[in-house]
This record gives C-alpha cells, structure tokens and sequence, in this order.
C-alpha cells in the first residue's frame, strides 16, 4: 500500500509541472503586465521599460516560468501587488482561516447528512422520508448567497445572536480557551450555510444506496441467519451505503481547503475564496497563478485521498496484492 | 423413505404481493410435506413461484407488501402466525438458507469467518473463541482447504464453487434440521455443480436433514432427489416420487418439460420447446386451468373449471384432467390441430 501510494504521489509530479506550464500560459496570455496600471500620461516609458527589465519581464518565456517555478517549489510565489505581502505568508494565513472554516463545515455536513440519509433511506415512503426529500430538494435549489444573506440578516443583524464578518474578535489572546471559542463562535454561521446546502449529494447518495442494500441477496442471507433487522442496518447495510460516500471524501475535503467563494464572501470570512477572488478583482497575478496552481494540486491531492479511504473501506479495491 | 418422520407440513399456503393497492397471488394453494432426510424437489420455469414459496416458508418476503396465508407447521408451531423476532429464533437455527448466487449473497466488505460466526452469535451460547474454533471446524466441513485462511478473506477473494461452499457452512452452522436451497448451482460450473450436490448429500447424511431444493434443472433432480415437485404459474401441478416422475409424467406440462430437454442420441435436430409464456403475475387466469393456452390444441371441455390436485398412483398427484387427453403436437391429434389451423 505505501508504495502505491509513494508510485502515485511521484506521478503527481508530471501533472503538476504541465499544469503549471499551462497556468504560467494562460497568465502571459491576460493582456497588460503588473506595471500596465502604474502607467500614467506622466510616465517615462524608459522607466517602465527599465523596471520591466529589472523584473525580468523582457526575458525568454522559459526564463521567466524557470524562476517562478523554482521559487515556487521553495514556497516563494513571489510579492502580490495589491497586498504589498509576499504571496505565500499572504496564502499561509487565508489557508489557516479556510482550514478551520472547512473542518467545521464537513463535521457539520456529515453530522447532519448522514443521519438523515440512513433514516430516509430505512424508512422510505414514510412522511420522515418525504420530509428529508423535500429539505434536501430545497437546500439544492437555494442559492448559496440567498440563505448566507438571509442567515446574516436574521441571526446576525437582526436578532444578533452571531457576529457578521471576521475570524475572531481582537480582543482575545492566541492560543487561550477563549481565542478558541470565540473563533468556533464566528464559524457557526458560515459553516451551518455551508453545511446546510451541501447536505444534498450526501443525503441522496445515502438514501438510495440503503434503499437499494436493502434488496441485495446479502441482506437477504442475513435475514435467513437469523440476524435482527435492527443489526442487519448496522452491520450490513450501513458499512456498504457509506462506500459512494467514501468515494468522494477526498475532494469534497480538499475542494472545501479551496475556500468557498461566496461564503467566504458573504460573511467577511478572510479565507482562500475571497482572496481569490479580490486578487482576481485586482489582477494580482502573482496571487491567482500561486492559488491555482495549489487548487490544482489539491485537486489530485484529493482523488488520492478518495482512493486511500476507497480502499480502506472496500477490501474489493484493496490496491496491493 | 416416506415412512420418516414428518419435519414440516405447508397447507394450503398462498402468498400474494402487492402491486399498487392490490395483492395478487404469486402462489395459490400450495400443500407440501418434508419429511426427515428426504430431498423433495421443487421444479418449474422461471416465475413460477419457486423461490416465493422458499422464501414464504420462513417469511423473509420484504416487509409490508407480503402476504402469506395458510399453515406451515414445524414441531407445534405455525410460522405463517409468528412474529419477525420468533421467526428470527427459527431462521438459521432450525431453518438453513443456501442462495443462488454465492457472490450476491455474501456481504462483500465482511469476513468470510465473521459471517459465518454471525450464525452462531444469534443461535448458539459459544464464547467468541469457541464460534472461531467452530467456524474453522465448518469450513473444514464444506471441503475448503486451509480454513483458517479463508476466514480471513473477503467473498470477492475465493472462486465461485468456494463462495457456494461458504454459503452452505452459513446454512450448516448450526445443524438445521430442514434446508432450503434455491437454486443452488445455477451460478455454477458444470463439474461444481455436482461437487456442491454431493456435499449436501454428505451433509444430509450426517444430519438427517430435509431439504427442499429449488431448481429448474431436470439433470440436478433426476440426481439427488426424492420427491418431486413441478410448479407452473404458482400451483403444483404434478407432485411424485422421482422414479414416477420421470418414468411416468402425467400433466402436459411435465411430459412438456421433460420432452424439451435436449437428447444427446436424439437424430431431431431442433429442440423442442413448450409454446407461448408464464403469464405474468398481474395477468395470470385465475380460474380454468393454467396450462390451458399452452396447449391449444387440448379441447377447453377437457380442462376442469377448477382444477384439483388427483391421486393417479401411489403417492403421485396430478393437476386438472386435461392430461387424459394430452399429446404432442407432432403426434397424432397434434397434427390434426395444424391442419385445421393451416
């Protein structure tokens, strides 16, 4: 197994440098260069020329990828424009915010989602079933900004139960019970939205899959075993209904490290999202090349991730042997 | 072999399912006895009712859109009448199951060991050391070399004919006095097939069970059973030791059966086969007889209205009377019928 998965993380390798040749590409390709915005009817065009030269901007297309790419591999994505902040400790803290945001939203997600799914799918045709349906039709259909805003105005403006933007209140010291606290305090509203409207796929997928074990021969020779339906839920069908589940673990986590876009947004969450983008907003090339390189990264860290579990779950797809 | 005791009597069992907000009946009017290490074999094309009267025997119908009707007796008690969790004291205990398909009927992400132990947790007071000892001990039982590590793999890991032989230690675990395999060697080689029959025959010996096999194939009958039984569109309609049966087939859909097996010295090139379908189960006639509109060529005057269960000969039962006046259609009547047709 650990050589499998020492083969898969080497081949990673090959991936990442054609995706970085294609977003080094794509970059040289978007009109204007970080200096095109400095440029006034006053400017010298010597001067631009002479710091375009500096930045090394007039050098081959293989020069220029050579240098950010070795920086790159060291951790040095080079200086945002816009942040005036080198790009990686500028990433380091918005990944930080966005891991938390993230561990919170998939606990979240799952405690709910699982339940539910298993239930439905257990009790199919019931009015608990046709209730879970309907909520989980509904949270599909809802727009991710229209329940953020409606959450916000409600439990945050209105009835100010929950704070509306930041990480955490300046107030509190790092690395004390409180800090803590009052950080969980500002993911409550960001991570139920979030929570809330992803519980679809995983409801769905649950439900169909228990209506479906339940009909497997399997189930059957439990039943002629003599096994209680009870126990035949918990120890034959609830195991196999997980494995679609297990099988998209993987991105959902890593896609959920790539920050939400519109929560992170909506809510004034200081996380990948909504650096990405306002560097977008701002032409902050430096930043969006660093952001989607390690999106995709995370991308084929993630399918890793979903085989890993897939085979520790499923003796069928056991990678070695 | 009849003169043996007595293990489980079926009277009058009808088994519906429901189809929208109707039931209709999959087997009607089923009467059956098993008596100690008999096997009795049930017979019939696909759809007939086979598997449904297995499964109705212990009552392991999904919940809620079943109903089973009538008496299945085992010691004083009538299953059709007891509870899921009286039923659940019965089932694998007294009761042993042997599917079809022994990859299917496997949980693919449990042990082969723990699924077999799982038998032994519900029915038996073994510590969880003994069941493994035990479990060891039935592997052993069912000709799998090397027990102990096929306790350990998972059912995608060993072949077809050792998935069976799993299947069946499931079944034996706790030395059930009657079992009921469906279609045990459907899924099988040829040369696997009569490994598996010989084992329950093995099996048979040593616990003096009754089983009732369910199958389509005249070969595995003709084999190992005692009596049979052949259904058609949920009713028996021809039930008779197997020498009688095979010797002296009464109903037109017996002797229909039997014709259509191919003859390895037979100089017909084509294989002779029964005309039309089963009727399906929202389809299916429910007075006249059955067979009736396979055998067109049979005057309806022939048929009873209500087709009974006749003693022709010792032990040997025969549905409806059309069988007097039953012949192939190559034969002579038959040739008439298509004349006038043409």
């Amino acid at each position: 197994m650990w050589k499998t998965i020492l083969r898969r993380v080497l081949l990673m390798i090959p991936q990442l440098i054609v995706l970085s040749l294609l977003i080094f590409w794509l970059a040289k390709l978007m009109p204007g260069d970080p200096f095109t915005g400095l440029i006034t009817p006053e400017t010298d065009p010597h001067r631009i020329e002479e710091l375009r030269e500096m930045a090394g901007l007039n050098d081959p297309w293989y020069v220029q990828y050579w240098h950010w790419i070795t920086g790159a591999v060291q951790g040095d994505f080079g200086d945002s424009y816009a942040f005036k902040d080198s790009v990686s400790s500028l990433i380091g803290d918005r990944a930080l915010n966005t891991l938390w945001l993230s561990l919170f939203s998939v606990i979240l997600l799952y405690l709910i989602a699982i339940p539910l799914g298993i239930y439905a799918g257990r009790y199919q045709g019931t009015w608990f079933d046709k209730g879970t349906v309907l909520y989980s039709f509904i949270s599909y259909a809802i727009p991710t900004f229209v329940l953020g805003l409606l959450f916000l105005f409600f439990f945050g403006y209105k009835l100010d139960w929950f704070p509306t933007s930041g990480t955490v209140d300046v107030k509190y010291e790092a690395g004390t019970w409180d800090y803590f606290w009052n950080k969980v305090y500002h993911l409550i509203l960001p991570g139920i939205t979030f929570a809330l409207l992803g519980t679809t796929t995983v409801i769905q997928y649950l439900r169909s899959e228990v209506i479906d074990s339940k009909t497997q021969d399997y189930v059957k020779t439990a039943r002629s075993k003599g096994v209680p339906m009870k126990k035949i839920y918990s120890k034959h069908i609830f195991r196999n209904s997980l494995l679609p589940i297990a099988a998209f673990i993987g991105f959902t986590i890593t896609g959920l490290l790539g920050g939400s876009i519109f929560i992170e947004t909506i809510f004034g969450y200081p996380g990948m999202g909504q650096l990405f983008i306002q560097s977008l907003g701002q032409r902050d090339y430096s930043v969006i090349t660093a952001l989607v390189l390690l999106f995709g990264f995370l991308a084929l860290l993630g399918s890793l991730i979903s085989d890993i579990v897939m085979s520790i779950v499923d003796p069928r797809i056991r990678i070695d042997n | 072999m009849n003169t043996s005791k007595e293990l489980l009597k079926i009277k009058n069992l009808h088994t519906s399912f429901r189809i929208k907000d109707e039931y209709f009946a999959a087997i009607e009017d089923i009467n059956l006895t098993l008596n100690e290490n008999e096997v009795l074999a049930i017979v019939g094309e696909s759809g007939c009712g086979k598997s449904t009267l297995a499964t109705s025997i212990v009552g392991l119908h999904p919940e809620g859109n079943t109903k089973v009707e009538g008496e299945i007796t085992y010691g004083d008690r009538n299953l059709t009448k007891l509870k899921e969790d009286q039923l659940n004291k019965i089932r694998g205990n007294d009761i042993g199951f042997i599917f079809q398909d022994p990859l299917a009927a496997l949980n693919p992400l449990m042990r082969i060991g723990d699924q077999i132990a799982e038998t032994l947790k519900y029915h038996t007071k073994l510590s969880e050391k003994e069941r493994t000892k035990r479990v060891l001990e039935l592997l052993d039982q069912v000709g799998i070399n090397m027990p102990e590590r096929v306790a350990r793999q998972y059912p995608h890991q060993l072949s077809g004919g050792m998935r069976q032989r799993v299947v069946i230690a499931i079944a034996i675990a706790c030395k059930p006095k009657i079992m009921i395999a469906d279609e045990p060697t459907t899924a099988l080689d040829v040369t696997i097939q009569a490994q598996i029959l010989d084992l329950l025959s093995d099996l048979q010996e040593e616990t003096n069970a009754g089983i009732i096999l369910i199958t389509h194939d005249l070969g595995v009958v003709a084999e190992v059973a005692d009596r049979v039984a052949v259904m058609y569109a949920g009713q028996i309609i021809e039930l008779a030791p197997v020498e009688e049966l095979f010797g002296n087939p009464k109903h037109p859909y017996t002797r229909s059966l039997l014709n259509s097996i191919p003859q390895i010295d037979s100089e017909n090139d084509r294989l002779e086969v029964i005309h039309g379908m089963v009727p399906t189960l929202t389809k299916m006639p429910r007075t006249g007889c059955r067979f009736g509109p396979r055998v067109p060529w049979i005057d309806e005057s022939k048929h009873e209205t209500n087709p009974q269960l006749h003693e022709v000969g010792q032990d040997h039962l025969v549905r409806c009377t059309c069988w007097k006046d039953f012949h192939f259609e190559h034969e002579e009547g038959g040739l008439n019928h298509e004349l006038h047709a043409n």
